[in-house]
């Protein structure tokens, strides 16, 4: 099997595959993370009973994904020496101190606090599991910013030089770190996290408000996720916009394979709404343009030049139609997220945010939409950047392991084996755990509600959460 | 370039000191995995796995550590050995996700299909041991290096030597699990856990042995770092620290001392480790790659050691912060599920 494959393109395919698998949860754990960390220190503050319940209704929800989170990354952190070992050997020295910066600063805080998070409130009392909580929260954001340093540095490599060994090797660590495209980034991802979890949290609440407008924790959670689309949609739209400029001036082939400009405009660039790239032909058929718009998005000028695919050389092109689709579907998800959270806002200044069943049913479509979304964009920023894995100085092909193409087609198929078992199991799982509605005395993933334990919380404090209820 | 103490030996140190810590945590953990069909009873079950739910993750953490290290400080020999050992490290990797998931996924499931996160666990787990222990295997074996590229075919990695580290590594992180149980459970879970205990003791030595007599039949290095005067005064000890351990563990066991077994246990795997280092060193692929030639730039270990050198302090403190926290003994009312 798998003889006269080129293991290039499996090794690739391998790692879309495990990498898509892998990132819908770190973008999930990020948002939720926060989110509980902000339920339980209004639980402490407020002293409000649906806070804690709401954080352990989540936190349960939590820990299934998290445990996925951590065994689909452990295959990543090993899988660029498995398929990609040239690679490792030549960007290693670069990349590698930052993502052993992660495991340092990063995964060991998470997965350090995460036990006492999920376990320990009654052992340590609320203070402790709060500062547990909180880790593991800042934990996933440091997380965020060191493998998206990484990954940007792959994108716009600065600060290094390439040593007798054909490596590359750090010049200046400040300039590889903070290089040119990695704020961007950063800021783009972590609200793209946050908004994939309002848009599950408010899903969630829609659906139960749908069967029970009444339910308390249910208009807690709706409001908070809705408040969330409100502000964070429009910011989103706003930081992808600066992130697309700041690719237009490091990556200017990667822009023109998103907008379709397969030919150069001297004198303003349409906007291609749709249509149907032809790598081969060099053009976009059927394209629904509107004149000029391009230019003005990109250059803020609707008659300045930019040029196209055709200043490149072929073998430079990345595969037009991925990113060129991947974007349009982001940018539509981006658009409707706004859509939910100003529909959110009208309802909620009409009184009816908790009644208006076309608002939830609209919330709860959207709640797979986030996950869309941040696939959709690292399709466009991975693909886009082909056929390079360290931006215009190494090629994909020139980068993957030497291994017959049977050995990575067998892992391949074994990988997509085991992930179709885990992750329907774990999905039915979560589907389980979100479909029963928060109660009264929500028990945590340790199976009691802590506020009845004995423990070492404070007798007075458990009094005055029954005096609230 | 071979000082004592430049960075590239104390990258091999720092390396070596975060792969030693994963197999013994994780190694208890994979352990309880391993023995997980002995014991049939649900209750038993439970307390097994709440033992060491609170801290798996943080066990795994330091695989990732190992491996984000090698690529970071010896990218070369990350980009030779993975390659080489292409099948067992997917083997691995596919059995930590099956017990991985298990912690969580056999709580939710309904309880006709808890058996089959069971089976996943204790699966997982065997087929994780298997595999780290043929790995070790296959590196001491050394493996077909040509310029910056392992040469060999995805197979190379099978021989009689490296499934007996297979089977070597498995019963020694069985031994880990039944002392660990031994240590966090009380009643009869903990009465067949020193029975198992006395069986695997005898069962580890014995591994230690067979892979101590065939590795200087690998390569004649091996034997001449053993057995050549003067290294024989400094390797000589290390068989002898083994039997006395072993000694002070049988008496433990007999005793019925509930803390000593785990940590004598961790004792015999720190000795079979140390063996380990003696016959490698300063190979990081035995007979081709150097510590040396495999590591990355000063600038890059430079770096990395400030993270290290201010970080590490602080993980070890937390982590050993969260077991004192969950310490003492696990029963069965206090289930986390």
């Amino acid at each position: 099997m798998f003889e006269g494959w080129d293991a290039v393109v499996l090794a690739r395919a391998q790692f879309a595959f495990t990498m898509a698998f892998h990132i819908v949860f770190p973008a999930f754990s990020i948002g939720l993370a926060s989110y509980l960390a902000v339920l339980e220190a209004l639980w402490l503050w407020t002293g409000r009973e649906v806070f804690i319940h709401l954080f352990n209704y989540w936190l349960k929800i939590f820990a299934v994904a998290f445990g996925m989170g951590v065994v689909s990354g452990i295959v990543m952190s090993y899988q660029f020496g498995t398929n990609w070992a040239a690679f490792s050997d030549k960007a290693g020295p670069v990349i590698g101190p930052l993502m052993a910066y992660e495991v340092l600063t990063a995964f060991f805080l998470e997965s350090g606090f995460l036990g006492v998070m999920l376990f320990g409130l009654q052992r340590v009392g609320r203070r402790l599991h709060f500062f547990a909580t909180l880790m593991v929260a800042i934990g996933t954001l440091i997380s965020a910013f060191w493998i998206l340093s990484a990954n940007s540095w792959l994108q716009t490599p600065t600060g290094y030089a390439v040593n007798a060994d054909g490596q590359f090797v750090a010049a200046d660590w400040f300039k590889v770190i903070f290089n040119p495209s990695f704020p961007y980034r950063l800021v783009h991802m972590v609200l793209a996290a946050y908004l994939t979890t309002a848009l599950v949290v408010g899903a969630v609440g829609a659906f139960h408000l749908l069967r029970d407008a009444h339910l308390a924790a249910a208009r807690v959670m709706f409001s908070m996720a809705m408040w969330m689309a409100t502000l964070v949609a429009p910011i989103q739209i706003l930081a992808g916009d600066q992130h697309g400029l700041n690719t237009l001036e490091h990556q200017p082939v990667k822009i023109m394979a998103m907008e379709g400009h397969f030919t150069s405009h001297p004198d303003g660039a349409p906007l291609i709404l749709f249509g149907w790239p032809d790598q081969a032909a060099g053009k976009v058929k059927y394209a629904i343009e509107i004149p000029k718009l391009g230019s003005l998005v990109l250059k803020h000028s609707p008659d300045a030049p930019l040029a196209g695919l055709d200043t490149v050389p072929r073998e430079n092109w990345p595969p037009v139609a991925i990113p060129f689709w991947s974007f349009r579907i982001m940018v539509g998800m981006g658009v409707l997220m706004m859509g939910l959270g100003l529909l959110s806002l009208w309802a909620r200044w009409r009184g009816t945010l908790y009644q208006s069943r076309l608002l939830h049913a609209f919330a709860l479509a959207m709640g797979p939409a986030g996950f869309v979304a941040v696939l959709a964009g690292w399709f466009t920023t991975e693909v886009g950047r082909q056929p390079f894995t360290v931006y215009g100085l190494l090629r994909t092909a020139d980068s993957a392991s030497p291994l017959a193409a049977p050995a990575v087609g067998s892992s391949l198929i074994a990988f997509v084996i085991v992930y179709f078992i885990v992750y329907a199991a774990g999905l039915t799982y979560l589907f389980r755990l979100m479909a029963s509605p928060p109660h009264h005395g929500e028990p945590g993933p340790s199976g009691k509600a802590p506020v009845h334990g004995a423990g070492i919380a404070p007798a007075a404090g458990v009094a005055a959460e029954g005096a609230v209820r | 370039m071979t000082g004592i103490l430049d960075l590239a030996t104390i990258w091999a140190f720092i390396i070596a000191f975060a792969v030693f810590v994963y197999v013994v945590m994780d190694g208890f953990d994979l352990g309880l995995g391993i023995l997980f069909p002995l014991f049939p009873a649900r209750a038993d079950r439970d307390v097994i796995m709440n033992s060491v739910a609170p801290v798996w993750d943080g066990n795994e953490t330091w695989l990732v550590l190992g491996g984000g290290g090698l690529m970071a400080a010896f990218p070369l020999a990350y980009a030779v050995l993975m390659p080489a050992l292409y099948t067992p490290v997917i083997a691995m990797l596919i059995g930590l996700i099956f017990r991985g998931v298990a912690f969580e996924f056999r709580g939710r499931a309904t309880p006709g299909k808890r058996n089959r996160w069971d089976v996943a666990f204790a699966g997982g787990s065997l087929l994780a041991a298997l595999a780290q222990g043929i790995a070790l295997g296959a590196i001491l074996q050394g493996v077909h290096v040509e310029g910056r590229h392992y040469a060999g075919g995805w197979w190379d990695w099978l021989t009689p030597f490296s499934a007996l580290t297979g089977v070597a590594l498995a019963i020694g992180y069985a031994l880990l699990g039944a002392t660990w149980l031994v240590m966090k459970t009380e009643g009869g879970l903990r009465d067949r856990a020193y029975r198992l205990s006395w069986f695997l003791l005898f069962a580890m030595l014995g591994a230690i042995g067979a892979v101590s007599v065939a590795t200087p039949f690998l390569h004649v290095q091996y034997t001449q770092r053993w057995f050549a005067w003067p290294n024989i005064i400094l390797t000589a000890p290390v068989p002898i620290a083994v039997a006395a351990i072993s000694a002070l563990l049988l008496r433990s066991l007999a005793n019925k001392w509930d803390y000593q077994p785990f940590f004598l246990s961790l004792a015999l795997f720190a000795l079979s480790y140390a063996g380990l280092g003696i016959s490698m060193y300063p190979y990081i692929v035995p007979q081709s790659i150097t510590i040396w030639q495999a590591a990355s730039p000063a600038s890059s270990q430079l770096f990395m050691l400030f993270g290290v050198g201010g970080l590490m302090p602080l993980i070890l403190g937390y982590t050993a912060w969260t077991y004192w926290v969950f310490r003492g003994k696990v029963r069965a009312e206090s289930g986390y599920h």
